[in-house]
């Protein structure tokens, strides 16, 4: 039997056994609809308010200001959408995730819909938003403001607290898509000063199919789905109560994570991250991207030069290590990364690029063997591809 | 078992090549599925004509899909990869680009040569496979007399495909399998239905992959458009062989040597497209007989068979994939020509030999060898 280790964790994320334990009861002896009034209502409604104060603690704001979702996508859209009207101006930055990238895309494309003008702000060769770009970008009908927090594909945290602080000034809405963030570092919604912030269930060990959206209190929203008044009006539908219910173990998990002391998962992560990048650093003609910017603490992206990323990510996978690169398009093939592209790289080297992200489940042990396999396997691809040469490292 | 080797097939998602990861699977081969994006169908949608919802048959997802679902029942690993890039450098510009020339180009033979049996395999040599196996009709031998691999015609000589394959070098050939080169097509379906393969009635493809419903025309004014570069002044003369002008054409691109219909003229008898003049825009037009001659050049020429060609050949030449081949001499073309041009003189007069299109060599079922028709010399 192949062993196989999973460092993939920026796409989606095991969820913990104590997580699937919270969840197990709501598939069975408490399947009450949490609108109902009778027992079997009031139990679960009960849970989904349990996992919403979970949620606001994480997020350091109230229950009240969270509003759950089918997950990031959603809750991206449900901000913009939510908040853009004809004639509105919105910001937005290059390395957006495509749920927010879309949806920009979308409310400039059909008039008939929004007619928004949406101005892209571009990053830096660290892969950072320069707050004094968004400034500059303001214009007397821009609406909102949507930049992530940390980005999925190199981990670089964004100047957030910095652009919180512009948009207030300016008083127009912040959104920022902290999905990469959320349980990887700590986050106040008022340090950050954002009116709008979305999360996703299963990048923090939860499930897949379920996410929030912090919305300040007194920010209105148009709503994307209509029904009944779930969720304060806001997002119609029945509650996905083991969802909200793993979500909200899974808030409660990452945020015991950040109380904890230092021999605690987080630390331990950190620390394997950094050896494996320290790792393959040493391997000839590589780097580090997004190199000298702040990153969360489980992400690692490396160029090396020569090879393509797809078929090093194919290669380790038969050797039962999983990781990834770029964005993979609907047929499953990988496209060039518009994230490293907006930093700057060379199109050779943006697919000479691999993303390495660990979870709460990983061991230095899951390190060792990543590293037991890709230098052999970076060389192997080196001496079969065409255009690398060792004599092309001396130019 | 003789030996296991690790295998990636091509897969499409069609009957052939996933009989073929089925058959290798059932011989205990460690195969790896791989399936190549080529083409965005959505990309042209809404240009020039192409609607806003195309269905194309190249990479879509469905293919993906069906391709997917036959690894998984044979549990086997898959992957898609991306070739987007080369596959517009290599394969779709050149095909724009020889229509806008005048010629008839072959954008599979291209394809052959510069993606499946290029990139492709150069993906599988690095994630570990030694040979790469296609659902081509055509057989590949080692000959130990000649110490050559050698490309011959299928068992099913109705599905024979080699005449797209004549590109390929010894060093391709020397990786390359195609197990499907002994069987016919009812036997290859019954294959895939013993394997319970969920596309084992799916109908065959024929249409160039990444032109919608086959409409080249249209596909040509999309991707001009997208691209910015409608070409202008293409519009041009339709002149008889004897140079009289009989009209006006509205680029050399809609036309192909041998065509009789959408002319644009009405004349007593029946006439044809005979030559096509990319420097003067002119398309000569003229009766059925004067599509015929003897003779043809090849360029870019590629053996298979024999290193290189010290004397003149006596071999059989086909001039396009439904063409039966004809006797013919092949001999190079002299000082004069390029090393890899060769001279083909016909036993009897062909119809329509068409610039762009391919002249493949046949010594009974071996492929010699093949190259690029070239314009009649003027």
């Amino acid at each position: 039997m192949l062993r196989r280790v999973y460092l993939d964790n920026n796409a989606t994320t095991p969820v913990l056994p104590e997580v699937l334990e919270a969840m197990r009861r709501y598939f069975g002896e408490h399947f009450g609809n949490a609108s109902s009034i009778h027992h079997h209502g009031q139990e679960t409604r009960a849970a989904v308010e349990r996992a919403r104060e979970s949620v606001a603690a994480l997020l350091g704001c109230r229950a009240s200001e969270v509003v759950f979702t089918s997950g990031g996508t959603e809750g991206d859209n449900l901000a913009i959408f939510g908040l853009a009207r004809k004639g509105d101006h919105v910001i937005a930055s290059t390395i957006e995730h495509h749920a927010v990238l879309n949806s920009c895309k979308y409310l400039s494309k059909y008039p008939g819909m929004a007619a928004c003008e949406v101005t892209y702000v571009p990053v830096d060769g660290c892969g950072l938003v320069d707050p004094a770009d968004v400034k500059r970008a303001l214009r007397p009908n821009t609406k909102l403001i949507t930049i992530m927090l940390a980005n999925n594909e190199t981990g670089v945290v964004q100047p957030v607290a910095e652009i919180g602080k512009i948009a207030a000034e300016a008083d127009i809405y912040f959104h920022t898509d902290a999905v990469q963030a959320a349980g990887k570092i700590p986050i106040d919604v008022n340090e950050i000063g954002c009116d709008l912030l979305t999360i996703s269930g299963h990048k923090i060990h939860g499930p897949q199919g379920v996410g929030a959206l912090y919305v300040r209190k007194g920010t209105w929203l148009e709503p994307m789905l209509y029904g009944g008044s779930h969720e304060r009006s806001r997002r119609a539908g029945t509650e996905n109560v083991p969802g909200i219910v793993g979500l909200g173990k899974a808030a409660e998990l990452a945020r015991a994570g950040f109380e904890r002391g230092d021999d605690h998962a987080d630390q331990k992560m950190a620390a394997a991250r950094d050896h494996l990048e320290r790792e393959l650093l040493e391997i000839e003609a590589t780097g580090l991207n997004g190199e000298g910017a702040p990153r969360v603490p489980n992400t690692t992206n490396i160029y090396f030069d020569g090879i393509e990323g797809e078929a090093l990510v194919i290669a380790l996978d038969l050797k039962g290590l999983a990781v990834s690169t770029g964005a993979a398009c609907s047929s499953g093939a990988i496209e060039p990364s518009h994230v490293l592209t907006a930093m700057g790289l060379r199109p050779d080297r943006a697919r000479a690029s691999i993303r390495f992200s660990l979870g709460k489940q990983n061991t230095p042990e899951d390190v060792d063997f990543a590293l037991a396999l890709i230098p052999e396997t970076v060389e192997r691809l080196r001496e079969l591809s065409p255009v690398w040469s060792k004599n092309a490292l001396s130019i | 078992m003789l030996n296991t080797e690790t295998i990636a097939v091509a897969m499409s998602g069609g009957v052939d090549s996933s009989a073929v990861a089925a058959m290798l699977r059932a011989e205990g081969h460690n195969v790896i599925g791989l399936t190549m994006q080529l083409w965005n169908q959505r990309r042209l949608a809404g240009h020039e004509g192409m609607p806003e919802s195309v269905q194309g048959r190249c990479c879509s997802i469905d293919d993906v899909y069906d391709a997917r679902r036959v690894a998984e029942t044979l549990g086997i690993p898959y992957y898609v990869v991306n070739h987007e890039e080369r596959f517009e450098r290599d394969v779709v510009r050149p095909f724009v680009e020889e229509y806008l020339a005048g010629r008839t180009p072959i954008p599979c033979s291209l394809c052959n040569n510069h993606l499946k049996f290029d990139q492709l395999l150069i993906v599988a040599q690095q994630i570990g496979a030694d040979k790469i196996a296609t659902g081509h009709y055509a057989q590949v031998v080692f000959d130990e007399q000649l110490n050559r691999w050698l490309l011959k015609r299928p068992a099913d000589k109705s599905k024979d495909q080699t005449y797209f394959l004549f590109g390929l070098t010894q060093e391709q050939l020397s990786r390359t399998l195609f197990p499907l080169g002994g069987m016919t097509k009812p036997e290859v379906r019954e294959l895939a239905r013993k394997h319970r393969l969920a596309i084992a009635e799916k109908p065959d493809s024929q249409e160039i992959c990444f032109v919608p419903g086959g409409d080249y025309k249209r596909f040509l004014e999309a991707y001009l458009s997208e691209q910015g570069d409608m070409p202008t002044g293409i519009a041009g003369e339709m002149v008889t062989t004897d140079g009289k002008v009989i009209g006006e054409h509205a680029g050399v691109h809609n036309f192909t040597v041998g065509q009789r219909k959408g002319l644009g003229v009405a004349t007593g008898s029946p006439l044809y497209v005979i030559q096509i003049n990319n420097d003067t825009r002119q398309v000569v037009v003229g009766k059925d007989e004067e599509l015929y001659s003897r003779t043809l050049r090849a360029r870019r020429v590629n053996l298979i068979s024999t290193a290189e060609l010290r004397e003149p050949m006596r071999v059989a030449v086909k001039i396009r994939h439904r063409h039966q081949p004809a006797p013919a001499i092949i001999e190079s073309a002299g000082e004069s020509a390029g090393p890899d041009e060769i001279q083909v003189t016909f036993d009897e007069p062909q119809r329509a030999l068409t610039p762009g299109q391919a002249a493949v060599f046949y010594d009974g079922d071996i492929v010699v060898g093949g190259g690029w028709i070239e314009n009649p010399a003027p």
